[in-house]
């Protein structure tokens, strides 16, 4: 029987990597995901992990990369400036295809901002961030079981295909408690054994971990085989939850922090008035087929975030331009409201003609 | 001290491909003086390096070993990562100037400071080779390089920083000792410094660093013959060779 | 007498190897070599001591001393 407990998402999260295995943490204290390296101060030395509090933000991606080309599960977390940081080894380790999990625990911003939830980075998460043709696979907790559930799913996702996976979540739901419960975790069968890792070249051929091909053509060859892989991830992972999309006319999009506002916009506050819910829960792969399926149904869209507009764009890319989307957003840390939501939602529908 | 027997073969540990290095680059004795240890020592099978950014971005060609990539300067903490994974294996960092000395400053005294027991070489040629011959952290007073046109001027962009003294000064590095490689006999006591590192390493002492005075005849536009006089005559006087810490004293 | 065998793949011509030779018994060669450098060779009739000097100061491993005695 599975147990139900209270924690902090940014807690949930840290248990769903033990149990997933993560024996490696590196961190650096920001505000607001502290709970992370602290609870991994304690959990590692239970379970006979490495934490390390490392001297800035950048050491600890580094020391991230360092054990997972060893094939280690190893994790980092920080929060919006801290990521700015890690970007350069978040490159390397997409070039190097070495997995690992970085949680951004999302602030106000640009610059030092303030310490409040925002989803202003989605960009850096979700459009490189770091230089070069690459992608993280972004997953976007909406509540304190999905960072426990994601804080597990990340590794699997990171190590089924060698890439490194961002857990985009934000100050609010990275401080809030909720009741949550435990699954039983089973590493995935199909994982594929990790015969790239660093371990000492005993009895076989020497393996460099590298993202630098200086021959002519040999990094054009490394690009598209990363391109492939991109391709067969945005096959196969792509998640998203619906809610009262099927009937609706006009459907809000939103992630994390944002979905939750939404969430009760549209089943409660707007209950029965044709507005729906799509919440993707992959921000990259992102769930632009399924949009691009409403959208040729007819539905209109609102895209709400925490931002000045970032997910809208490929919200519009998607729809290209059969029919209307939308905007509703805060920004600098301000926090999405029922109120105003709701209010964009009736203007919207007052705009396709439709009676409330 | 000569080998007993009067011969010398090619290190089994270095790969049998020429290397992209200059004629008379120092680069070339200290990847095959790491590689005679490894092989002295039989650590080859689990050896781990670190390749940094700089001259010796392609290290990882040159050793029969695994070894892994490095962002630039951050070196010591990838090689944290691997040593933490797998203390068994013996791992070490080679960094040049602007990996250790400038951008990995931070990385390299945080390593240092909390101990971490690896190995790492300091190939000092007061210089930034790949890039074209620009100013190091090392680089001594009144020398021109492409980013000091009219000489080093401490007033502006401050002296020559000593690494080995400096590494010394915390309580964890077990060793910290500065050799070159301007001569035989310098080349032999740079080998054994680098020998008596790796063994605090497989005795499980410590962090220890060596730092080597290395010649850049491309940039230093000098031969190599010249080259070698100028690490004795003058970078030896700005970093005075020595044994600054050692847990043995 | 120790033979001293220079491989042609790996020596650059930068000749430290004969800067300390304490017998003269490396020298620069007279040809150029595929790389379009000067290598170094050593030269017949001069005995080496096998100090070593050569081995400890070639940056290219191009450098092999083989003990006396009959074959490599």
């Amino acid at each position: 029987m599975a147990e139900r407990i209270l924690m902090t998402g940014n807690e949930a999260m840290a248990e769903g990597a033990i149990r997933a295995g993560c024996r490696h943490y590196y961190g650096y204290p920001i505000t607001p995901q502290n709970e992370v390296p602290e609870y991994m101060s304690r959990r590692m030395s239970e379970v006979g992990g490495t934490f390390i509090q490392s001297e800035s933000e950048l050491a600890a991606i580094n020391m991230v990369l360092g054990a997972a080309a060893a094939g280690m599960r190893a994790m980092t977390s920080s929060s919006s400036p801290g990521i700015s940081l890690k970007l350069e080894a978040i490159s390397y380790m997409a070039g190097q295809q070495l997995p690992g999990v970085i949680a951004n625990i999302q602030r106000g911003g640009p610059g030092l901002g303030e310490i409040c939830a925002s989803q202003a980075d989605y960009f850096q998460a979700v459009k490189g961030g770091g230089h070069g043709d690459y992608q993280l696979i972004v997953l976007a907790p909406s509540g304190v079981q999905e960072m426990a559930d994601m804080g597990t799913l990340a590794f699997d996702l990171a190590d089924r295909y060698r890439n490194p996976v961002m857990i985009l979540s934000d100050a609010q739901i990275g401080q809030m408690m909720e009741p949550i419960v435990w699954h039983e975790y089973t590493e995935p069968s199909d994982l594929p054994e990790k015969d790239w890792a660093l371990t000492g070249a005993k009895g076989r051929p020497k393996r460099i971990i590298r993202s630098f091909f200086l021959k002519h053509g040999f990094l054009e060859k490394h690009n598209i085989m990363l391109q492939e892989k991109y391709a067969r991830i945005r096959e196969r992972e792509v998640r998203y939850e619906e809610t009262a999309v099927a009937d609706a006319e006009v459907v809000i999009v939103a992630y994390g922090s944002a979905a939750r506002i939404a969430k009760d916009v549209v089943s409660r506050r707007m209950k029965g008035s044709k507005v729906g819910l799509l919440r993707p829960i992959t921000l990259w792969p992102f769930p632009g087929k399924r949009i691009r399926e409403l959208a040729e149904a007819g539905k209109d869209f609102i895209v709400a975030e925490m931002s000045a507009g970032q997910m809208v764009e490929d919200v519009r890319l998607a729809v290209e331009g059969r029919s209307r989307v939308g905007f509703y957003g805060r920004i600098g840390g301000g926090f999405v409201t029922v109120d105003e939501m709701t209010e964009k939602a009736r203007e919207m529908l007052a705009a396709r003609g439709a009676r409330k | 001290m000569k080998q007993a027997a009067r011969e010398y073969r090619r290190p089994k540990t270095l790969e049998s491909v020429p290397t992209h290095y200059c004629p008379g680059c120092g680069h070339g004795i200290a990847h095959r003086l790491v590689a005679e240890v490894i092989d002295e020592l039989g650590i080859a099978e689990r050896t781990v390096g670190m390749a940094p950014v700089g001259c010796a971005v392609l290290a990882y060609d040159y050793f029969k070993i695994d070894m892994c990539e490095a962002p630039h300067g951050r070196t010591p903490a990838v090689a944290t990562g691997i040593k933490r994974a797998r203390p068994e294996c013996i791992v070490f960092s080679y960094q040049g100037d602007g990996d250790l000395a400038a951008i990995g400053t931070a990385e390299i005294i945080h390593a240092a400071n909390r101990g971490e027991n690896i190995s790492v070489f300091f190939v000092n040629n007061a210089v930034y080779g790949m890039t074209g011959g620009q100013m190091a952290p090392t680089t001594p007073n009144g020398a021109k390089t492409t980013t000091s046109p009219y000489g080093r001027n401490p007033k502006t962009e401050g002296h020559p920083i000593k690494v080995a003294e400096l590494l010394a000064n915390f309580e964890s590095v077990v060793y910290s000792a500065r050799t070159s490689l301007s001569s035989p006999k310098n080349v032999r006591e740079t080998k054994r410094a680098i020998r008596k590192s790796f063994q605090a390493q497989i005795d499980n002492r410590g962090f220890s660093i060596v730092e080597v005075l290395s010649p850049c005849p491309t940039y230093w536009h000098m031969t190599p013959e010249a080259a070698m006089k100028e690490i004795d005559e003058v970078m030896s006087k700005v970093f005075p060779l020595g044994v600054y810490k050692d847990w043995e004293k | 007498m120790p033979r001293i065998v220079i491989d042609a793949k790996y020596c650059k011509g930068c000749l430290l190897c004969v800067t300390v030779c304490p017998k003269g018994a490396i020298v620069m060669s007279s040809g150029i070599s595929r790389r379009g450098t000067n290598r170094a060779e050593a030269v017949e009739g001069i005995a080496c001591s096998g100090c070593l000097n050569c081995t400890d100061i070639c940056p290219d491993a191009a450098i092999e001393i083989l003990p006396d005695g009959p074959g490599k």
